[in-house]
């Protein structure tokens, strides 16, 4: 017993943090585009981080809960509701039996993350639950949530009492609105003319339509190489940003080809790929460029700050 | 006149001594290990070598790699290694490479049955009977420089130049997994339904790619394989037979 898909919202799937070790062979890592809100949502309900939850994008699902469960929503804000009442995201919640958990207008980011007290029970394809929708591996079937689907709870919430007095602090996830990505140079960067190395940093960036767990396709003035080169394929990664003959940038996200032949301009600070997997298409956003030394003390930072929230959470579980 | 590029690669391959190796970061987590401007067996077979040696390092802050034509990535957790840590443990790996390589023999082999929609196109372009077709594509042997684009994809390098056939002007919108295809001076199977625009001349009853397998993929970097003509009848046995196990 779990939920039931009564509406199965844009694109709602199953996502852990990702499916690692088998990149050699080509496969796709997939799992969270936000990895940051999934592993607080988790947190913030006991989880361990990597526990599959769901991933909902811009217009999230009903699902009709057959049984009592905690659940955290966290990452973007989807005007989440329990029968029509709204909800706190960033805070653990009941939700009784038969009732039914809705999503509304997407107010402010792109991606929730909806988070189950103990998971969702699905199966392990090679380490991870999440789902690669192009090849049909992993999550929920290999495929996005459709009407009917049933889902199980790997366990369900015992406890009568539904009040959580406290708080995530807000130094733990970095505000939405912030529009500047901060980027290290890529291996290619001093290939592009000056021109299109000033552009990076100087213009804004639209994200266009033409995106997806894949990639973001960003629409800017072309950025062209000084002279033009053909590259041996070679590993690529999330945050990649490459740069096609066309002159438009694409954004590799967390289902990116292993590899790829196109010259690297840049690479996302690890830090802001969160940031990155917020942004709707048609936002418009800057690049800033930091060194990997600051880039990974910024993470190192974040990482620090999630340990602390680890060490009270664990006292509130009582663990 | 030659850039000094060219001729330190001409004189290396005189000499037969490998170049020494260069280092790149990409992102804040990730190391790129650059073997040589070219593709060659020798620096795939070292790739090859060194991925072997961090299988061996078991070292929890090295994550995972990935070999390409001439580069290894190594992605690490920053929380626990530094990038010169990374680059050190790469070092120590090439250092200990032997400087005489000695290729492996095929240690694999691909039945296809030689059938696909597109080989009345790739005799037309090239001139070539169907036996000489199958003939060509069958005899040589094969090496696998890379595996990418897609789950279970390989690159591979040996194809008879004589075979080489543009795409196909228009991409199929879908094509079966196991067909076999050839792109230009290039030749390849795919091992998981997608659109795609080479001319397919046949199909193999290998799964190339299969996640519910501890080794999901049928073939690795470095792999020597051969292709083995077979007709429809054990196309169909080998099939159901779920013949790559």
């Amino acid at each position: 017993m779990g939920i039931s898909v009564v509406k199965p919202g844009m694109l709602t799937t199953v996502q852990d943090l990702g499916r690692f070790g088998f990149q050699k062979y080509g496969m796709i890592t997939s799992g969270a585009m936000d990895k940051l809100a999934l592993r607080l949502g988790n947190l913030l309900l006991g989880n361990e981080e990597d526990t599959p939850a769901l991933e909902c994008t811009s217009i999230g699902p009903s699902l009709l809960f057959q049984k009592q469960q905690l659940i955290c929503v966290t990452g973007a804000d989807l005007s989440p509701a329990i029968d029509q009442r709204p909800i706190p995201i960033w805070k653990p919640v009941v939700v009784p039996a038969g009732a039914q958990l809705t999503f509304g207008k997407p107010k402010k980011g792109w991606r929730s993350y909806l988070c189950f007290y103990g998971g969702l029970d699905v199966p392990k394809v090679l380490g991870s639950a999440s789902t690669y929708l192009r090849g049909a591996i992993g999550g929920w079937q290999g495929r996005a949530l459709q009407k009917g689907d049933q889902l199980s709870f790997c366990v369900g919430w015992p406890q009568e009492s539904s009040s959580f007095k406290w708080r995530m602090a807000s130094s733990c996830y970095r505000g939405l609105a912030n529009k500047v990505i901060r980027v290290i140079a890529g291996p290619h960067h001093p290939l592009f003319d000056s021109e299109s190395q000033q552009r990076l940093t100087a213009d804004l960036f639209t994200i266009s339509s033409n995106s997806d767990r894949m990639g973001y396709r960003l629409e800017s003035a072309n950025l062209y190489l000084r002279e033009k080169k053909e590259l041996l394929s070679s590993a690529t990664t999330f945050g990649t940003i490459q740069v096609p003959p066309d002159g438009q940038p694409i954004v590799l996200m967390a289902d990116h080809p292993t590899t790829g032949g196109y010259p690297i301009i840049a690479q996302v600070a690890t830090v802001d790929l969160p940031l990155m997997a917020q942004l709707r298409p048609g936002a418009k956003i800057r690049f800033a460029l930091i060194t990997i030394k600051e880039a990974q003390s910024l993470w190192r930072a974040q990482e620090d700050e999630l340990h602390k929230l680890k060490l009270s959470l664990a006292l509130k579980y009582g663990e | 006149m030659l850039n000094p590029p060219t001729l330190f690669l001409i004189l290396s391959f005189m000499m037969n001594k490998p170049e020494s190796v260069s280092y790149y970061p990409l992102g804040d987590s990730a190391v790129v290990a650059v073997f040589s401007e070219a593709i060659s067996e020798q620096v795939n077979h070292r790739i090859r070598l060194v991925g072997l040696g961090l299988d061996k390092l078991e070292n929890p802050g090295i994550l995972e790699y990935v070999p390409a034509f001439t580069t290894i990535t190594v992605y690490y957790d920053l929380l626990s290694i530094e990038f010169a840590e990374v680059v050190e443990q790469i070092e120590r790996i090439v250092a200990a490479l032997p400087e005489e390589i000695h290729f492996s023999s095929v240690n694999k082999v691909i039945p296809i049955w030689y059938d696909g929609p597109d080989l009345d196109e790739v005799m037309d372009y090239t001139g070539l009977s169907k036996e000489e077709v199958v003939r060509l594509h069958s005899e040589n042997e094969y090496i696998v420089y890379m595996i990418g684009f897609a789950p279970g994809f390989a690159y591979l390098g040996g194809m008879d130049s004589r075979l080489s056939t543009p795409r196909k002007p228009t991409p199929r919108l879908k094509i079966e997994p196991g067909s076999v295809g050839i792109a230009g001076a290039q030749t390849g199977i795919y091992p998981i339904e997608t659109p795609g625009g080479w001319q397919i001349i046949g199909k193999t009853p290998v799964r190339l790619f299969d996640a519910s397998k501890e080794i999901p993929s049928f073939l690795a970097a470095g792999d020597r394989l051969r292709f083995d003509p077979i007709s429809e009848a054990e196309y169909l046995r080998m099939k159901g037979a779920d013949y790559g196990d």
